[in-house]
């Protein structure tokens, strides 16, 4: 059977920011975070977003992540107008298709390693037996086979943020969402992190959008967005490094 | 889901222990309190039911009245009764079973060297009746010996134990004070009343042996009445009293110089104290599971506060809203329905050293723990409401950043 290649063109990006802006408090103290983003992304892309320090990154990657809703303008999700759902629909829409990676790796302290990478099961409703085999596969792809019963306080940061990949990983998800991943961690252990997201998109074809400041991390990326002041300032596109 | 939801509400308890069980403190007293008071209560009026029935729920009993006079508290007493108030009540008041008037005196029983001291008590065989009383062995006063006032007697089981101990005491000859008494009956033991009293613990002489030999005169000091299966003992009391006020010649507007007391009434009175008592312990009860419920409610706030951040991972990463809600609901709820499982173990403990105690019977009631236990989950739910929806309604990003 022969694909319709018109098919494939009117297919929308995965991620279309239109002229969105936004905007904390009101009037005298109103600030204005992002002034007029228009960004897309296509599926399989690697972005990296950089920028200096209050340039509107996060508040960027929030509203990607459908945590939180532009002041105006549009965020199309696989052709969907993320700012006409409702929280709940939004949340579904994260538990479905979107991973998180923080700065700060957030996991759960006091539970084990595999209980963090099976969180997301759990409000997907799969079977605790299948849940387990998952989340072990997951960090066994992260590079932590035997490390599942450790606790966040008792593995080293990149060992954390490690687990916070193979947590946004075990849904499979269409887009990974990473600010500053290795803002926290040293040069080596950043590589290392560098080159396992580099092979997420590689091999499982996993949109990922990244935040960083550093130069080396970002020349991971194919693609590079420059951010100044609410606004995208550049992009380039290079081939990207390959692990 | 809902089982990992519970999981995490051990988990979540586990790791505050004694966080956790000051929390509960104040359901787990309310409920061990309730508990126990409905537990002893029960026995309670199960012993005084069964001693009421077994004295004879139809009884009434007719006393003069007594004063307590002046700032030293003097007793003034009526005038006693006679015979012919016991006659005319036989003869004038309908649907009676037996009128058993009596006479009594504490005096020593002497037999051989031993020696007890006991209420002698003048009586005829309707008092058998009245009293529900029957004998063990021998045989109840005879016509003749009643007329004649003859020196023979029933004696108690106690009295029986503690002046003939192993010897037959069946036709021996004790005495009363001065007088000399033959035993020609035993009565079958009653045990203890409701107030501690012991009913085997009586000589039963005839009436008017009593009255010349012991008392001195032929007063009547209580006369007591059966109605038949069926008469309203109110309407039996009614009648005694119309009856005595004209034989005792009260005047309209005066009041009775005697009293008739209904055992039914009686009863009728322990049933409402009663349930005075368990309203009383129901506010009680309220008011503790009303301070616990506070104190879970504060504690969820805290625990939700704290858990800040960990609400915001698990809303970034598609937690719904109520997902996050029942999560800390059910940590209330677990929390409360502890506070309600210890208080029920607590109280049953405090109940059983208690019923042993207070010599009562230990009464399992199934449905007032089921009620606790339910009672302590619904506060759960009410006060671990609020602080949930507080959890539930964090902003992701908010929540995410706190520290
Ligand atoms: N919740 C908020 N309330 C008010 N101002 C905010 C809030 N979040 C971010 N900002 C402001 O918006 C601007 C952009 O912030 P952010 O997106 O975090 O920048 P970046 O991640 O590029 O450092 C900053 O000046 C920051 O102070
Ligand atoms: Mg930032």
């Amino acid at each position: 059977m022969n694909q319709d290649p018109l098919s494939r063109q009117n297919e929308p990006p995965l991620i279309a920011l239109c002229a969105v802006t936004k905007v904390y408090g009101a009037g005298r103290i109103a600030m204005h975070a992002l002034r007029g983003i228009d960004l897309s992304i296509a599926k399989g892309e690697f972005t990296a977003v950089m920028g200096p320090s209050g340039s509107g990154k996060s508040t960027c990657m929030n509203i990607l992540g459908c945590l939180d809703l532009p002041s105006s303008g549009s965020y199309r999700f696989k052709g969907v107008a993320v700012e006409k759902l409702t929280r709940d629909q939004r949340a579904r829409l994260r538990r479905q298709y979107l991973g998180f990676v923080f700065q700060g790796f957030n996991l759960l302290n006091r539970t084990s390693a595999l209980e963090n990478v099976e969180l997301p099961l759990i409000y997907r409703r799969v079977p605790a037996r299948q849940r387990h085999q998952k989340a072990r596969e997951a960090l066994a792809a992260v590079g932590l086979s035997g490390w599942e019963g450790h606790t966040p306080s008792e593995l080293s940061g990149g060992q954390q943020q490690r687990v916070a990949i193979a947590r946004a990983m075990v849904i499979e998800p269409e887009v990974l969402l990473a600010d500053e991943p290795t803002g926290n961690l040293d040069s080596a252990t950043s590589i290392e992190i560098m080159e396992l997201l580099v092979s997420l998109n590689l091999r499982q074809k996993i949109t990922i959008v990244m935040v960083t400041h550093e130069t080396e991390m970002a020349s991971y990326a194919r693609r590079i967005v420059r951010f100044r002041d609410g606004r995208v300032e550049t992009e380039e596109h290079h081939g990207g490094r390959e692990s | 889901m809902i089982w990992e939801t519970l999981l995490l509400a051990f988990r979540a308890i586990r790791r505050n222990v004694l966080r956790s069980s000051l929390t509960i403190l104040g359901i787990v007293i309310g409920v061990a309190a309730v508990i126990t008071m409905v537990t002893l209560g029960g026995g309670a009026t199960a012993q005084v039911k069964v001693e009421i029935s077994s004295l004879g729920s139809n009884m009434l009993s007719v006393r003069p009245g007594q004063w307590f006079r002046g700032p030293g508290g003097i007793r003034t007493a009526a005038d006693d009764f006679d015979i012919e108030d016991a006659k005319a009540i036989r003869r004038e008041v309908f649907g009676l079973e037996a009128v058993a008037p009596t006479a009594s005196k504490v005096a020593q029983a002497i037999y051989g060297n031993k020696n007890w001291s006991t209420s002698v008590i003048g009586v005829t065989n309707d008092y058998l009746k009245v009293r529900d009383l029957s004998l063990l062995t021998g045989r109840e006063f005879t016509e003749g010996e009643l007329r004649s006032g003859k020196t023979v007697c029933m004696i108690g089981t106690t009295v029986q134990k503690e002046i003939f101990g192993d010897q037959p005491p069946l036709g021996e000859r004790i005495r009363l004070n001065r007088l000399s008494c033959q035993v020609i009956g035993i009565l079958e033991s009653k045990g203890q009343s409701s107030f501690g009293q012991d009913q085997d613990d009586l000589i039963l002489i005839p009436l008017r042996a009593f009255q010349r030999r012991i008392q001195g005169d032929t007063d009547i000091k209580a006369i007591y009445v059966s109605a038949l299966d069926g008469v309203s003992t109110t309407a039996v009391k009614e009648e005694i009293e119309k009856l005595m006020r004209i034989r005792r010649r009260i005047l309209p507007g005066q009041d009775d110089d005697f009293n008739v007391f209904d055992m039914q009434e009686i009863v009728g009175a322990m049933t409402s104290t009663t349930r005075v008592l368990t309203a009383l312990l129901g506010a009680v009860a309220a008011v503790s599971l009303l301070v616990g419920g506070i104190g879970i409610m504060n504690i969820m706030l805290v625990s939700v506060s704290e858990r800040t951040r960990e609400i915001g991972i698990r809303l970034a990463i598609g937690a719904l809203e109520r997902e996050v809600l029942l999560q800390f609901l059910i940590e209330a709820v677990v929390l409360s329905s502890f506070g309600g499982l210890f208080g029920i173990i607590l109280g049953l403990v405090a109940a059983g050293v208690g019923a042993r105690m207070l010599g009562v019977p230990f009464i399992l009631n199934p449905s007032i723990i089921t009620v606790s236990f339910l009672f302590s989950a619904a506060v759960g739910v009410v006060f671990g409401f609020f602080p949930a929806r507080q959890a539930a309604r964090l902003d992701p990003i908010e929540a995410l950043r706190h520290e």
